[in-house]
C-alpha cells in the first residue's frame, strides 16, 4: 500500500485512496501492539452473540407473516388454475401410494418422496379439481407451475406460474400466449391401467406439430421454456397422477 | 437547514449525510457495488427496494460497527464487520419476505449478496470504525440513499425504455413497442455508460467553469 503513496507522478486524484479498503492500515500497524488472543476470541464471541440474538429475534417476529404470505400465494396460484374453487384443502400423496391430508407447515413437515397437492372444493363443497406444482430447469432458472388436474375428463385444464426468471418477452411468453395456453385446456393425463405411470408421456413438440392430446406445442422462440413446463408437468404428474387416481373418492367432497 | 440543531453536530452531521448523495454517490462516483446496480435495475420499483434494504444494512451496520469500534481489535477487523453485515442483511431478508413474497421473488439472491457488496463493507472499514456512531450511521445512511438514487435514475430509465411504464404506470399508451434490449442485462450497461457520461459531462464543465474564474 505505501509504495503507491511513493510514487511522486501518481495519476490518480488525491481522493481515490478513501474511496477503497484498508488505505493507510499499513501506517496503522506497529509492531509494539499485539493483540492478546484471549481479546480476539471474546470479541469475535461477543458480536456473534449480538448477531445471533438479532438474527433469532428477526426471524421470529417475521415469521408468522412470510407464512401467511406463502400460503397466499400459493391459494392465488390454484384459484388461477381451477377457477371453480372456493375453498382448498391440502394433501400429500405418499410414496407407497396411498394419501393423507397435509398436517404442520413447511417444507419439512413432508415424508421424503411424498408429494404434495391441493384439493379446491366448489360453493357445494365438492371437489372441482387437483392443483399440484411441478418445476423444470429453464433457459435462466427453475420454471415452477402449477397446474390444474380435473379427474372427470382425467386431463390438466390450466397452468399458472408459480416462479420463473425466463428472458423478458421471450421466455416468459408461456404466460400470455394464448396459443401456448391452449395446450393446456385438455391435456391428456390418463394414468395407464396398472397404475404405474401416465399411459402417455407428456411430450413438448416443435411448434406447429401437435398431434396427440397428451403433447404440447411449443412456442416458436422459446423452445426451452416451454420444454422446461412440459417437463415440469411432466415429472410431478407421473409421480403424483398414480398414486392420487385410485384414492379419488377418498376426497370427493371437503372434509 | 445546514445543521441538525441540538446534536452538537451542527453541519458536519449534514456533510456525512450529504456526502453519499451527490459528493462521492456510490453508483456515478465511486462505481462501488455495480453487482446490483446493473442486475436488479430492471424497474424502478426493484431498484427502489433493493436500494432501500442496501440503505438499511449500510446504516444499520455503521452504526453497530462504529459503536464497536474500540472493542474490535484489527487483526479481527474484516471477520467482525462481515458478521455484523450478514446479520443485518439475514433481517433485511426475513421482512422482506414478510411483507412481499412478489417483491422477495423479483430481489432473488441480490439480497444476500448485499454481504458481498463492497460498499458496505468499504464503509465499515473506511469511515465507521474511525468515527462515532451517530455520524457512521449517518453517511451509512446518506451513502445508502444516494445507491438509491442511483439505482432508481438507471432503473426508472430501463423501465421506461424497456417496458414502456414507470412504477407500472403505462406511459405511452399500447401502441408502444418496447426496446426489450433494455430490460436484458445489455441494457443495464448502456443504461449505466449514459449516465456515467452525463457525470462526467457534468464534472468536466465544472473543473473549467473553475479554472475560469481562477484566472479571472
Amino acid at each position: 500500500m505505501s509504495t503507491q503513496n511513493d510514487n511522486p507522478p501518481n495519476p490518480l486524484p488525491a481522493k481515490v485512496g478513501d474511496y477503497g479498503l484498508a488505505a493507510d492500515a499499513a501506517s496503522e500497524a506497529s509492531p509494539a501492539q499485539i493483540t492478546p488472543t484471549v481479546a480476539m476470541i471474546r470479541t469475535l464471541g461477543l458480536v456473534s452473540l449480538i448477531c445471533g440474538l438479532i438474527i433469532v429475534g428477526s426471524f421470529e417476529i417475521t415469521l408468522p407473516a412470510a407464512q401467511a404470505n406463502r400460503r397466499l400465494a400459493a391459494e392465488r396460484a390454484v384459484f388461477k388454475v381451477i377457477p371453480a374453487a372456493k375453498s382448498i384443502a391440502e394433501y400429500v400423496a405418499l410414496p407407497g401410494g396411498g394419501i393423507e391430508p397435509r398436517v404442520g407447515a413447511g417444507d419439512t413437515a413432508i415424508v421424503p418422496g411424498a408429494v404434495k397437492f391441493f384439493a379446491a372444493y366448489d360453493a357445494a363443497g365438492q371437489l372441482a379439481g387437483i392443483a399440484a406444482e411441478g418445476a423444470a430447469k429453464g433457459y435462466a432458472d427453475t420454471v415452477r407451475v402449477m397446474f390444474g388436474y380435473s379427474p372427470a375428463c382425467q386431463c390438466v385444464v390450466g397452468i399458472g406460474v408459480v416462479s420463473m426468471r425466463e428472458t423478458p418477452g421471450i421466455g416468459d411468453k408461456i404466460i400470455t400466449d394464448k396459443d401456448f395456453l391452449a395446450n393446456f385446456k385438455a391435456l391428456d393425463t390418463k394414468v395407464s391401467k396398472e397404475l404405474a405411470a401416465l399411459a402417455n408421456e407428456i411430450k413438448v413438440v416443435k411448434h406447429g406439430t401437435k398431434t396427440q392430446p397428451w403433447q404440447i406445442d411449443a412456442i416458436a422462440g422459446a423452445t426451452i421454456t416451454s420444454r422446461a413446463v412440459g417437463k415440469g408437468i411432466n415429472e410431478a404428474a407421473q409421480m403424483l397422477l398414480p398414486r392420487l387416481v385410485p384414492n379419488l373418492d377418498k376426497i370427493r367432497s371437503k372434509p | 437547514m445546514n445543521s441538525f440543531p441540538g446534536t452538537g453536530y451542527e453541519g458536519k452531521n449534514w456533510t456525512e449525510f450529504m456526502e453519499g448523495i451527490w459528493e462521492r454517490n456510490p453508483v456515478f462516483v465511486m462505481v462501488l457495488g455495480m453487482c446490483p446496480t446493473l442486475a436488479v435495475t430492471v424497474s424502478a420499483i426493484n431498484s427502489i427496494s433493493m436500494g432501500l434494504a442496501t440503505t438499511f444494512v449500510m446504516a444499520a451496520s455503521c452504526w453497530l460497527v462504529s459503536l464497536l469500534r474500540h472493542q474490535i481489535p484489527k487483526e479481527v477487523r474484516i471477520a467482525t464487520y462481515i458478521v455484523i453485515i450478514a446479520t443485518f442483511v439475514t433481517v433485511v431478508d426475513y421482512a422482506i419476505q414478510a411483507i412481499s413474497l412478489d417483491m422477495y421473488e423479483a430481489l432473488g439472491a441480490y439480497i444476500q449478496l448485499i454481504v458481498a457488496n463492497c460498499l458496505v463493507l468499504g464503509r465499515a472499514e473506511a469511515h465507521a470504525a474511525r468515527n462515532a456512531p451517530l455520524p457512521a450511521a449517518l453517511n451509512g445512511l446518506g451513502m445508502g440513499l444516494g445507491f438509491t438514487l442511483g439505482l432508481v435514475m438507471i432503473g426508472g430509465v430501463r423501465e421506461i425504455l424497456g417496458a414502456g411504464t414507470l412504477l407500472g404506470f403505462s406511459l405511452f399508451g399500447a401502441n408502444f413497442q418496447p426496446w426489450v434490449v433494455m430490460v436484458l442485462p445489455p441494457g443495464g450497461f448502456f443504461v449505466m455508460g449514459g449516465w456515467l457520461l452525463v457525470f462526467a459531462l457534468v464534472r468536466a464543465r465544472r473543473e473549467r467553469a473553475a479554472v475560469a474564474a481562477q484566472e479571472t
